[in-house]
């Protein structure tokens, strides 16, 4: 006979407040938990025990779903903004060996590809293996940089398929993290998505200083920069509005909806067709 | 092989199809209260079609480990007793929940099926385990919940090959499941679930004395 307990244990059967108890309950082993309900006076009969098995674990499931969906998209913002700060660090020191490197080696060259080539180099003095040293970790740098994008490109469609399957994994985790997390980004405005990563830019145009952006981050996709520029503003004001409602179908219902991006890539179309008839 | 009580074939536009007798999930055909079970979209379904010897009666506790969406546990609910539907992925788990809502005796549980200590403490002892989950080591998943088996219960398994190694060939893949799964449980039948779903090997076992 097992000593373990059943979830509803301390539960009040009026209240069937059980959400921790069957979340992080435990026991080694089933019993025959309804009989052990009943007979704790927990429940009337067998009927009354399941109909109260069935609020309580429809319950407790609806908020542990949100729960796990809403950390989850915080860890994409993290693998985000991991994955620009190694570019962004990985980019600034390749300058800086660069510069030094170009002087040591008697070639120049930049960028990441030149401080891999300093790392083949055979150093011949403290400094120069300060050089190489300073070079690997660009290469280290940039090395993590594409597993994070790696993982940001697996893990993005669990979180947010339509958005992901729409923009493509890493601008849909970009545009999660520039809002803060799915939730708000399924609650802003699609004037405000399209804008998003332009924040300079819109309060300098807010101040009076300067035109109204026409595109932030989505500017990365192909149906903003692949469209001439004329009709650029049209054709992001489409990615946007759609990239939104991508969201909020992830965000609230989490269904697939392809016809999302039927009806975006049939607007895109439209806009571009508009320029060449001119 | 028969079908379980409340599972019968039905005719679905002049094709001829599983059924079982429930609310509706979400746009299945659905014709004088009888819902089509898709054998493609349903490894227990495929079973069925496959002739499986699957002992069910209907009218049983089940313990459903891998309950995705809720496709099959919904046919399962249907015209089993009260239904347990374990699931780990938060996103299936939303539809799942929905299903559950629209029956009396399905509780969902978002748990994970290689840790049935979790759950032990809500899953009363069952006469059926059906068992679909897409992970590595199905068959120690099955060894962990066989306690939740009654001594004459039965589990049915779709084994995954491509879980387990995506080089491998199956064959040899099901062969390793099959003896790990037997130190626990003898096999009563095994087929593959082709054409419904290509590489799956369907298992009926009951708990070894």
């Amino acid at each position: 006979m097992t000593t373990d307990t059943g979830w509803f244990e301390g539960v009040d059967p009026e209240v069937l407040d059980a959400r921790d108890a069957i979340e992080d309950g435990t026991a080694e082993s089933p019993a025959a938990w309804p009989d052990r309900a009943i007979a704790s006076g927990f429940a009337s009969d067998a009927d009354d025990y399941y109909d109260k098995l069935r609020e309580a674990t429809i319950e407790t499931a609806r908020e542990a779903v949100a729960q796990r969906e809403r950390a989850d998209d915080q860890q994409l913002v993290h693998a985000v903004r991991a994955m620009d700060d190694c570019e962004r660090t990985a980019n600034e020191l390749a300058e800086r060996v660069a510069e030094w490197g170009g002087s040591r080696v008697g070639k120049s060259g930049g960028g990441v590809a030149f401080a891999r080539e300093i790392t083949e180099h055979e150093p011949d003095s403290d400094l120069d293996e300060q050089l190489r040293a300073l070079a690997e970790q660009v290469v280290d740098l940039d090395e993590r940089a594409t597993e994070l994008r790696a993982s940001i490109e697996r893990f993005t469609p669990e979180v947010a398929p339509n958005l992901s399957s729409m923009a493509g994994p890493v601008l849909a985790a970009r545009l999660i993290a520039l809002s803060g997390g799915l939730k708000q980004l399924a609650r802003s405005t699609s004037g405000t998505v399209q804008v998003l990563g332009a924040e300079d830019a819109l309060f300098a145009h807010l101040r009076g200083d300067a035109p109204s952006p026409k595109h932030g981050v989505i500017y990365t996709h192909e149906y903003v920069r692949g469209t001439d520029p004329e009709h650029r503003g049209s054709a992001a004001r489409a990615l946007a509005g759609k990239l939104t409602l991508a969201a909020r179908v992830d965000h609230y219902s989490g269904e697939r909806r392809p016809e999302l991006e039927a009806e975006l890539d049939d607007r895109v179309a439209t806009i571009r067709a508009r320029g060449e008839d001119e | 092989m028969s079908l379980p009580e409340g599972v019968q074939r039905r005719s679905f536009d002049g094709r001829e199809s599983l059924a079982t007798r429930g609310p509706q999930v979400s746009e299945e055909s659905i014709v004088d209260g009888w819902r089509r079970w898709d054998p493609d979209r349903s490894k227990v379904g495929a079973m069925f079609e496959d002739g499986l010897e699957h002992g069910l009666e209907g009218g049983e506790r089940v313990l459903y480990l891998g309950a995705a969406s809720g496709t099959t546990v919904s046919h399962i609910a249907d015209f089993a007793g009260p239904t347990y539907a374990v699931e780990f992925a938060p996103r299936p788990t939303r539809d799942l929940i929905e299903v559950a809502a629209d029956r009396d005796r399905l509780f969902p549980l978002l748990k994970d099926a290689r840790k049935p200590e979790t759950y032990a403490h809500v899953v009363e002892p069952v006469e059926v385990l059906v068992q679909d989950v897409a992970t590595r080591g199905q068959a120690e998943v099955a060894l962990a919940n066989r306690q939740f088996l009654e001594p004459d219960g039965h589990l049915l398994m779709a084994i995954k090959a491509r879980s387990e190694d995506v080089t491998a060939d199956p064959e040899s893949v099901f062969e390793g499941v099959c003896e790990t799964l037997s130190s626990g449980y003898e096999i009563l039948d095994r087929g593959r679930l082709e054409p419904y779903h290509d590489d799956h090997l369907g298992v009926v076992a009951t708990p070894r004395q």
